[in-house]
C-alpha cells in the first residue's frame, strides 16, 4: 500500500474553491436550461472566486510563518495569499464584467474556464519547485488561449487565440527548457535547495536562469517577450482582456520576484541588471508604440507592457523595499486596468465596433459615470497624485534608488513623460471632443444599462483612488508578504 | 486651520459633482463656498502671530512611514500672503464664470473648486512629496479647464501645456526621490540642506517652467490666449505664483551651495525675460498677448528678486507675486469684459471704449497705473525693494530692472491708450455696454486690494518673515 503525502487541504481551498466553481459551471452547461444557463454559469463563477478571495483572506491572517505544503510542493505563506487576494479579487470583477457581453452560446463553459484560469493562477504563485510552477503555468495558459477564442463571431478572436497560443507555447518550452538546465545544474527541483546548490558560476545554471527569465517575461507581456500582447488583448473579448491584464501579469511578476530571490540568490548580480534591462526595454517599447495607436483596447496593451516595466523596476532593486513597492503596485494597477477595459466594454456595447481614438469622441459627457473612472484610470497609469499609480512609481523608483540606480530613476521618469501624451490623449478625446463631430450612424435609445458593469467600475474606481490615501495599511499588509521572502 | 482651508473647497468641488443641482445653485454654491473660503483666509490672518512668525497652524499625519512621508501642512508668513491672493482671485474667477455662465456649470465650478484646493496645498504642505501631489493635483482640473471651455485652438494648447509644465515636474519628482531617500525623510521643516548640483537643477527646472522662465516659456502665449478670461487669470496670476513659492520654499532654502553656483546664469535668464517679455508685450497684437507676455517679464523680475538672496529681495519679491498675482487676474478679467462686448481682443480693431463707460475707464486706468508702477502704487514699493536687492549683485542687474519699469510703462500706457482712447475701433459699437454691477462687483474688489497695499505695502514686507530677517530665515532653510 503506498503512503500518500499529508496534505494541507486548508492551504490549497483558495484553488480548490475555484476547481469546484469550475466543475459545477462545466455541468451547468449540460443540465441547465438555455435561459438559465448564464445566470447560473457566472453565479457559479462568482462564488468560486469571492470563496477564493475568503480563504486568501483566512490564510494570509492565519499564515504569519511561511512554509511548504504537500511535500514542499507549494508553499503558504504570506506571499502567495496577498497575491491571491488580488487575483481573486480581478477574477471576481471579471466575472462582473462578463455578464452581459454579448455572446450567443457556451457560457457554462466560458465561466467554467474563468474559474479554472483563477485556480490556475492561485496554484502558480504558490508554486515552490520547478514542477509545480510549470504544472500552474500551463493550467492557466490553456484555460486563457480557449478563453481567447470562445467568442467565435468576433473578429479576431481566432487570430488572437491562435497567436497567443503559438507564442505562449513557446514561451512555455523556453521555461520549461530552462528549468531542465537548472534541474541538470543542480539536481534539484525545489527553488530553496536550488538556491542553496547552485554553483553561481555554473554556465549550465545560468543559461537556465535566463531561459526561466525570458519564459516568465513572456507571460508578464514584458519586452522583447512581448509581441503577442497587443494582438491578443485586442482580439480576445473585453472583459477577458481585463482579467488578463491584471491577474496573469500580477501572478507572472509575484513569480518572478519569488523565484528569483529564492532560488538564485547567487546570481542576483547577473539577474538584477537582466531585469532592468528588459525594464527599460519595456518601458522603451511600450510607451513609443502605444504612442502611434489608434484602437483603445491596443493603446492599453502597450501601456500595460510599460507597467511590466515599472513593476519589474522593482523587482530588480532584489530588497524588501523593491518587493513592497511590486505588491504596493500591484493593487491599483489591477483596479485601472481592469476598469479601463470595463469602459471599453461599456463603449465597444453601446457601438457594436471595435473602440478607438474617434469613437471615444464625447463619451465623459455622455457617460459621466464611466467617464470620470476612465479620465481616473488613465490618471492613475499615468502616474498623477490622488491615484495609487503615483504611490507606486514613486515606491517602484524609491527602490530602484536604494538599490543604486539613479539612472533607472530617471528613465522611468522620461518613460511617464512619454505615456502623458496617449494617456491624457484619450482624455481629450472623451472630454474635449463633441459626440457630433463623428458623424456615427445614430444608434437610437438610451445605451444598455448595466448595472453589473458600473458597479465594477465604481470598485475599481475606489481601490485606484483609495489606495493613494490608505498607503500606510496596505505597505504594511505588503511588508508581512515581502517578509517571506529573505533577501 | 489649514487643513479646512484645502478640504472646504475639495468638499464642496465634491458636492456639486455629486448632487444634481440646477445651474443656478451650482455656481451659487460654488460662490458661496469661495466666499467662506475668503472668510476662513481672515481668520486665519487674524489669528497667526506675525510677531513671532515661523510655521503656525501646522498638522502632522502620519502617511507612509517607511519612506518617512508624512501629511503636514502649516503656514510661514509669506504664505498667509499667498494663500490669501490665491482665494482672493478664485473667488473673482468663480464670480466671473458664474455671472459670464459657463456651459456644464457644475463640472466646470467643480473643477475650480479643485484647482482652489490644490493651490492652497502648494502653498501650505510642508512634506516634499505633499508638496509634489498639490503641485500635480493643479494640473488635473486646469488641463480640462483650459481644454474644455478654452478657444478654438484649445487642443493644441493645452497639449502643450500639460508636456511642458509635466517635463519640469516629472524632473521634480526624480530630484524629491533622491533628496528626500538621500536625507532619509520628505519633511520639508527637518529635511537638510543639500549640496547636490543636480537635485537643484531638477527643482529648478520644474520651477523654471511653471512660471515660466525665459526660454522656457513656449507653452504661455497659447495658454493664455485660448483659455477663458477666468482661467487665464488663475493661470497668470496665482498658478505662476506657486512657481516662485516653490523657487523661495524649496530651491534657494534647501540648496544654498548651488543657488551660489547657479546665481549668475538664472539672473540672467530671469533678465532676458524680463526684457524680452516687456519688448514682446510692446508688440502683441491683442489684449491677453500684452498681459500673458508682461507676465513672462514680471516673473523675471520676481525671480531676480529671490536670487538677490537678500532681505530687500525676498520682501519685494513676496510683495511683488501678490501684486502682480491681483493685476494679472484684474487685467484678465477685464479682458474678458472687453472682449464679451466686442468679440474680439485685436488692440487694432478697439477704441474709443472710454467714451460713455466711465467704470470701465476708471478701473483699468487704476489697475492699469499700478501695474505701470508708479510711485506710491504697491507694484512700485515691490520693483523698488527688487532693484535695491539686486543692485547688491551688481548694478548692471537695476538697470536692465530700470529699463524694463519704463518698457513696462510703455505697454501699459499702449494697452489702455489703443482700449479707452483714440477714435472708436471698428469692432466696438455704440451700444456696447459699461461694465455692469456684477461684474463692478467682481473687478472692484481686487482694485481695492491694490489700492490698501499701495497703501500699505509694509503689511506685506515686515509681515513675510521672522524678525523681517528674509535672509537669514530662507538661508537657514526655515529652521
Amino acid at each position: 500500500m503506498i503512503h500518500g503525502p499529508h496534505i494541507d487541504w486548508f492551504a490549497l481551498a483558495a484553488v480548490n474553491s475555484l476547481l469546484a466553481a469550475s466543475a459545477l459551471s462545466l455541468l451547468s452547461a449540460v443540465l441547465v436550461p438555455g435561459r438559465w444557463r448564464r445566470p447560473v454559469a457566472a453565479s457559479l463563477c462568482a462564488l468560486g472566486y469571492a470563496t477564493a478571495l475568503g480563504f486568501a483572506v483566512a490564510l494570509y491572517v492565519k499564515s504569519p510563518h511561511g512554509h511548504g505544503v504537500v511535500v514542499d510542493a507549494f508553499r503558504r505563506d504570506r506571499l502567495t495569499e496577498l497575491t491571491g487576494i488580488i487575483i481573486a479579487g480581478s477574477g471576481l470583477l471579471a466575472t462582473a464584467l462578463s455578464y452581459r457581453e454579448r455572446m450567443r452560446e457556451h457560457h457554462g463553459e466560458y465561466y467554467a474556464l474563468l474559474a479554472a484560469a483563477g485556480g490556475g493562477m492561485l496554484f502558480f504563485v504558490g508554486a515552490n519547485n520547478l514542477m509545480t510552477l510549470f504544472l500552474g503555468l500551463e493550467w492557466f495558459s490553456i484555460c486563457l488561449y480557449i478563453l481567447c477564442a470562445i467568442d467565435r463571431d468576433r473578429l479576431g478572436g481566432l487570430e488572437a487565440a491562435l497567436k497567443y497560443l503559438v507564442i505562449g507555447g513557446f514561451g512555455s518550452a523556453v521555461l520549461l527548457f530552462g528549468s531542465a538546465l537548472v534541474y541538470g545544474a543542480t539536481g534539484r527541483l525545489d527553488f530553496a535547495a536550488i538556491g542553496a546548490a547552485g554553483n553561481a558560476h555554473d554556465s549550465l545554471l545560468v543559461l537556465g536562469l535566463a531561459l526561466i527569465i525570458a519564459g516568465l517575461a513572456f507571460k508578464a507581456s514584458a519586452a522583447p517577450f512581448h509581441m503577442w500582447t497587443p494582438d491578443v488583448y485586442e482580439g480576445a473579448p473585453t472583459p477577458v482582456t481585463a482579467f488578463m491584464a491584471a491577474a496573469t501579469k500580477t501572478a507572472a511578476l509575484v513569480v518572478t520576484l519569488r523565484l528569483l530571490v529564492t532560488a538564485f540568490p547567487g546570481d542576483a548580480r547577473l539577474w538584477t541588471v537582466a531585469l532592468a534591462a528588459i525594464a527599460v526595454c519595456s518601458l522603451v517599447v511600450g510607451n513609443l508604440a502605444a504612442l502611434v495607436q489608434k484602437g483603445v483596447k491596443r493603446m492599453l496593451a502597450y501601456s500595460s507592457i510599460s507597467h511590466a516595466g515599472f513593476m519589474l523596476i522593482a523587482v530588480s532593486a532584489n530588497s524588501n523595499l523593491g518587493a513592497r513597492a511590486l505588491l504596493y503596485y500591484l493593487v491599483p494597477y489591477a483596479a485601472m486596468s481592469l476598469g479601463s477595459f470595463a469602459v471599453v466594454a461599456a463603449r465597444e456595447r453601446e457601438l457594436g465596433v471595435p473602440v478607438t481614438f474617434e469613437n471615444m469622441a464625447g463619451f465623459g459627457w455622455e457617460r459621466p459615470l464611466l467617464g470620470v473612472s476612465m479620465w481616473a484610470f488613465l490618471l492613475g497609469f499615468a502616474g498623477f497624485p490622488l491615484t495609487g499609480g503615483f504611490v507606486g512609481k514613486f515606491y517602484a523608483f524609491a527602490a530602484a534608488y536604494e538599490h543604486g540606480w539613479t539612472w533607472l530613476v530617471i528613465v522611468g521618469v522620461l518613460a511617464t513623460l512619454v505615456s502623458l501624451y496617449y494617456y491624457l490623449g484619450l482624455v481629450r478625446a472623451m472630454f474635449m471632443r463633441r459626440a457630433e463631430d463623428l458623424q456615427l450612424a445614430p444608434i437610437g435609445g438610451s445605451p444598455p444599462r448595466d448595472a453589473l458593469l458600473q458597479a465594477a467600475v465604481v470598485t475599481c474606481l475606489v481601490v485606484t483612488v483609495g489606495s493613494f490615501f490608505a498607503v500606510q495599511p496596505m505597505i504594511d499588509l505588503a511588508r508581512h508578504a515581502a517578509n517571506s521572502l529573505s533577501f | 486651520m489649514t487643513t479646512l482651508l484645502i478640504l472646504l473647497p475639495l468638499a464642496a468641488a465634491l458636492v456639486i459633482w455629486v448632487l444634481p443641482l440646477n445651474d443656478i445653485s451650482a455656481g451659487a454654491l460654488a460662490l458661496l463656498a469661495a466666499l467662506v473660503e475668503v472668510g476662513l483666509w481672515i481668520q486665519l490672518v487674524v489669528r497667526y502671530d506675525f510677531a513671532q512668525g515661523g510655521l503656525q497652524f501646522s498638522q502632522q499625519q502620519s502617511w507612509f512611514s517607511d519612506l518617512h512621508v508624512s501629511y503636514h501642512v502649516g503656514v510661514y508668513g509669506f504664505s498667509v500672503w499667498l494663500v490669501g491672493l490665491t482665494v482672493v482671485a478664485m473667488a473673482a474667477a468663480i464670480a466671473y464664470g458664474f455671472w459670464v455662465g459657463r456651459d456644464r456649470v457644475r463640472a466646470y465650478m467643480g473643477l475650480m473648486l479643485f484647482l482652489t484646493g490644490a493651490v492652497v496645498g502648494v502653498f501650505t504642505a510642508q512634506d516634499l512629496l505633499l508638496f509634489y501631489a498639490f503641485f500635480e493635483a493643479m494640473m488635473i482640473p486646469l488641463y480640462v479647464l483650459v481644454g474644455v471651455w478654452g478657444g478654438p485652438g484649445r487642443m493644441g494648447a493645452t497639449l502643450k501645456f500639460v508636456l511642458y509644465t509635466m517635463a519640469g515636474s516629472l524632473l521634480m519628482l526624480a530630484s524629491i526621490i533622491v533628496y528626500g531617500l538621500s536625507q532619509n525623510t520628505f519633511d520639508l521643516t527637518e529635511i537638510g540642506q543639500s549640496s547636490s548640483d543636480w537635485v537643484f537643477l531638477g527643482f529648478v527646472a520644474a520651477f523654471a517652467i511653471k512660471a515660466p522662465l525665459f526660454p522656457l516659456h513656449g507653452w504661455l502665449p497659447d495658454a493664455y490666449r485660448e483659455s477663458s478670461p477666468e482661467v487665464a487669470a488663475i493661470l497668470s496670476g496665482v498658478v505662476s505664483k506657486a512657481a516662485a513659492y516653490g523657487f523661495l520654499r524649496i530651491a534657494i532654502a534647501k540648496f544654498p551651495d548651488p543657488v551660489q553656483h547657479y546665481r549668475v546664469p538664472i539672473l540672467a535668464l530671469a533678465a532676458i525675460g524680463l526684457i524680452y517679455g516687456s519688448l514682446l508685450a510692446f508688440r502683441a497684437p491683442d489684449i491677453r498677448g500684452v498681459i500673458a507676455y508682461s507676465s513672462l517679464a514680471q516673473m523675471g523680475l520676481i525671480t531676480m528678486g529671490l536670487f538677490a538672496v537678500n532681505d530687500l529681495g525676498f520682501d519685494g519679491a513676496v510683495l511683488q507675486m501678490v501684486n502682480h498675482g491681483l493685476v494679472s487676474t484684474t487685467l484678465f478679467l477685464l479682458a474678458g469684459m472687453v472682449e464679451r462686448r466686442t468679440l474680439t481682443g485685436e488692440l487694432s480693431r478697439l477704441g474709443g471704449m472710454a467714451r460713455g463707460r466711465p467704470a470701465l475707464a476708471t478701473v483699468l486706468m487704476t489697475t492699469g497705473v499700478i501695474a505701470l508702477a508708479v510711485p506710491l502704487s504697491s507694484a512700485f514699493a515691490g520693483e523698488f525693494l527688487i532693484l535695491a536687492a539686486v543692485f547688491r549683485q551688481g548694478w548692471g542687474w537695476s538697470v536692465v530692472g530700470a529699463v524694463a519699469i519704463v518698457l513696462a510703462a510703455a505697454y501699459i500706457l499702449r494697452l489702455i491708450s489703443a482700449l479707452l482712447h483714440r477714435e472708436v475701433g471698428p469692432a466696438v459699437s455704440d451700444s456696447a455696454l459699461d461694465l455692469r454691477p456684477a461684474e463692478l462687483g467682481v473687478v472692484v474688489p481686487l482694485v481695492a486690494c491694490l489700492l490698501a497695499l499701495s497703501a500699505w505695502p509694509a503689511a506685506i514686507t515686515e509681515h513675510s518673515f521672522r524678525h523681517d530677517r528674509g535672509q537669514t530665515d530662507v538661508t537657514q532653510g526655515f529652521k
